[in-house]
Order: structure tokens, then C-alpha cells, then sequence
């Protein structure tokens, strides 16, 4: 990471100030009034729209292997997936992807 | 009287918000780990835990800054993982609207995921609620979660800097982000917005770090709104 300290300190403070702001937004400062329904429809995707896009290079390309497609990885994010999509269970997903891991990193 | 009732709201939420500690702590831990691993000092883990207190954002955050990205890029591609929130604040001004300022301040600071839900159906089940009753259940539901969070994040982030190399934790974080998601795929819409999002970023990955996810994140997002706009019509 080559950011300083000084960045650091100052992501932490803006994204809490940021982050504040959005939760606070519609019960402070606008105050009692509808917001349309297409901004709405926007915001229902947000996260669905964001992460997927983080993880995928992260899989495809993962750093371990200075950014070679690798199997045993790319097997333990599918298995993270399909555990974490049938339980609909955070934890369950993660230790489904991390077991896989360790076999798949035996095995390969 | 009143007091009384606002008490046992709260002691209700309270009682609500105790299961999700299971959930808060270990990922807590975990944001600890990874921070410590990826060098910030257990007082950075701690400021993310305690100012931003939102675990996807943080999360995404400290993926970013691992990647050397920009400033700016950190800080939109982590906030758009936020801006559902709004969507909670804007639901909640017909249950909490009416509260005292100062309320409705504290409430913004502990509007998770986790504290939503457990309120909004409350406030649905019990409309005769009263404004302060409210409140109160919707801060009982945090009282066992915060101080998880905020725990979890210290032990994690001190124990996180003496786990040794060969786990291979350089993967923690895309498990993490894929467990994270899988679950919130509950229609169409979401799939398409998923789906989109993973081609686009692939599709830029020769872009700047984090560039491409933003762009991602965009487009995936109006192409989300816009299925659900068609299959709510037809």
C-alpha cells in the first residue's frame, strides 16, 4: 500500500462523514418527503452493482499469483458462491470457500 | 407510564439485535485481520470500525487501498456501497420523522442493515407504536451489536498481525465479498445487475485500479432498475 498515514486518517474521516451523511440524509435534513420511485429503484441495486464488480478481477486475476488465472482459487470462489447462494448464510459461504481453498491449494 | 413503555420497547430491541452479535463479531474480527495484514495500525482499524462503522464499505475500502487506488476512487466506490442507506433513512421518516433532532441524529449514526430490518418489521407489526417507543426499539437493536462490532474489529486487528504467511489469506477478502453477495441475489434484477457488474469491470480491467469498478458499479446498477422497471410493468 503506498498510501500515507495522513491518507489514511483522512479516508477514514470522509467515508464516516460520507457515510453519516447518508444515513442520516433522509430522517435529518430533507426531512418528511417521498423520494421518486425510479432514485429508489437505483439504490435497491447499489451493493449488487458494486461488489461483484470488486470481486471478479480479484478472481480471475488474483494477486497470489501476481495476476495468473489459478484453479484452485478460481474452484473455491465458485464453491464460496454456490454455498453462500443455497444457505443464503455469509458464514456458511466463507467457510465453504476457505475449506475448498486449503484442499484445492493440497491438491493442485 | 410513558417511560415505562419506552423502556420495554427498548428492552425489546435489545433483545431483537442480541442474535446478529454472532454475525458482528467474527466479521468484525476478520476486518481486523485483514486490516492489520494489509499494514494499518490497530488505531486505522479501529478509526474504520468506529467513524464509518459499515462492514461492505469497509471492506471495499481496504481492497482499494490495497490496489493503490486513488483517493477519490476509494472514496465513491465505498460510499455507492453505502448509498442503500438512503433508502433506509428516506423509510424510516414516516416511524421516526416526528422524534426530537437529537434522536433522529443518533439513529443516522446506527442505521445498519441489521438495524433496519429488525425495525422496520417491527414498526409494521405493531403500528400503534408511539414516535419515542420507536426509538427506543431501534436502539435497544443496536446496543449488542455495536460494542461487537467495535470488539471483534480490536482482537482481530491485534491478533491479525501474528498470523502466519502460509493461510492463504491473500483470498479472505474475495470469499469474503462473494458470501457477502450471493445471499443478496433474490430476483432477476439483482442478477442481471450482478452480472453486468462482473462483465464491465473484466471488460475495463486494463483501466486505472478502481476505475473500472466504479464504471462497473454504474451501469450495473441503472441496468438493475431498469429490469425491474420491465418486469414490473409486464
Amino acid at each position: 500500500m503506498t498510501l500515507t498515514n495522513t491518507e489514511i486518517w483522512l479516508i477514514v474521516i470522509a467515508l464516516g462523514i460520507g457515510t453519516y451523511l447518508i444515513r442520516f440524509s433522509f430522517l435529518g435534513l430533507i426531512g418528511d418527503r417521498e423520494l421518486p420511485e425510479w432514485v429508489l429503484r437505483h439504490l435497491r441495486y447499489t451493493p449488487v452493482a458494486v461488489l461483484p464488480g470488486l470481486v471478479a478481477p480479484l478472481v480471475i486475476w488474483p494477486s497470489a499469483t501476481g495476476g495468473e488465472f489459478d484453479p484452485p482459487r478460481f474452484i473455491a470462489a465458485a464453491a464460496t458462491l454456490a454455498v453462500a447462494y443455497w444457505t443464503k448464510n455469509l458464514f456458511a459461504g466463507a467457510f465453504a470457500g476457505a475449506g475448498t481453498l486449503a484442499l484445492m491449494l493440497q491438491l493442485f | 407510564m410513558t417511560s415505562t413503555t419506552g423502556k420495554s420497547a427498548f428492552r425489546q430491541g435489545v433483545l431483537a439485535g442480541l442474535p446478529f452479535i454472532l454475525v458482528a463479531f467474527p466479521f468484525a474480527t476478520l476486518f481486523g485481520v485483514l486490516a492489520a495484514e494489509a499494514g494499518l495500525s490497530v488505531a486505522m482499524a479501529m478509526g474504520f470500525s468506529i467513524v464509518v462503522i459499515a462492514g461492505a464499505a469497509q471492506f471495499t475500502a481496504l481492497q482499494l487501498m490495497l490496489e493503490n487506488a486513488p483517493v477519490w476512487i476509494i472514496m465513491s466506490a465505498s460510499l455507492a456501497v453505502n448509498l442503500r442507506m438512503a433508502m433506509y433513512s428516506a423509510a424510516l421518516v414516516p416511524h421516526l420523522g416526528a422524534a426530537p433532532f437529537w434522536q433522529r441524529a443518533l439513529v443516522g449514526y446506527v442505521n445498519f442493515d441489521q438495524s433496519y430490518a429488525v425495525a422496520i418489521v417491527k414498526y409494521e407489526d405493531a403500528p400503534e407504536m408511539s414516535v419515542a417507543d420507536k426509538v427506543g426499539y431501534f436502539l435497544g437493536a443496536v446496543v449488542p451489536v455495536v460494542p461487537a462490532w467495535f470488539l471483534g474489529t480490536l482482537f482481530g486487528a491485534i491478533v491479525g498481525s501474528q498470523i502466519p504467511d502460509w493461510l492463504a489469506l491473500d483470498f479472505a477478502m474475495p470469499i469474503l465479498f462473494l458470501s457477502l453477495v450471493a445471499p443478496m441475489m433474490k430476483t432477476v434484477a439483482h442478477l442481471a445487475a450482478a452480472g453486468t457488474s462482473i462483465v464491465v469491470a473484466l471488460a475495463l480491467g486494463f483501466m486505472p485500479s478502481g476505475t473500472a469498478v466504479l464504471i462497473a458499479g454504474l451501469v450495473a446498477m441503472m441496468v438493475g432498475a431498469e429490469v425491474e422497471r420491465r418486469r414490473d410493468r409486464a
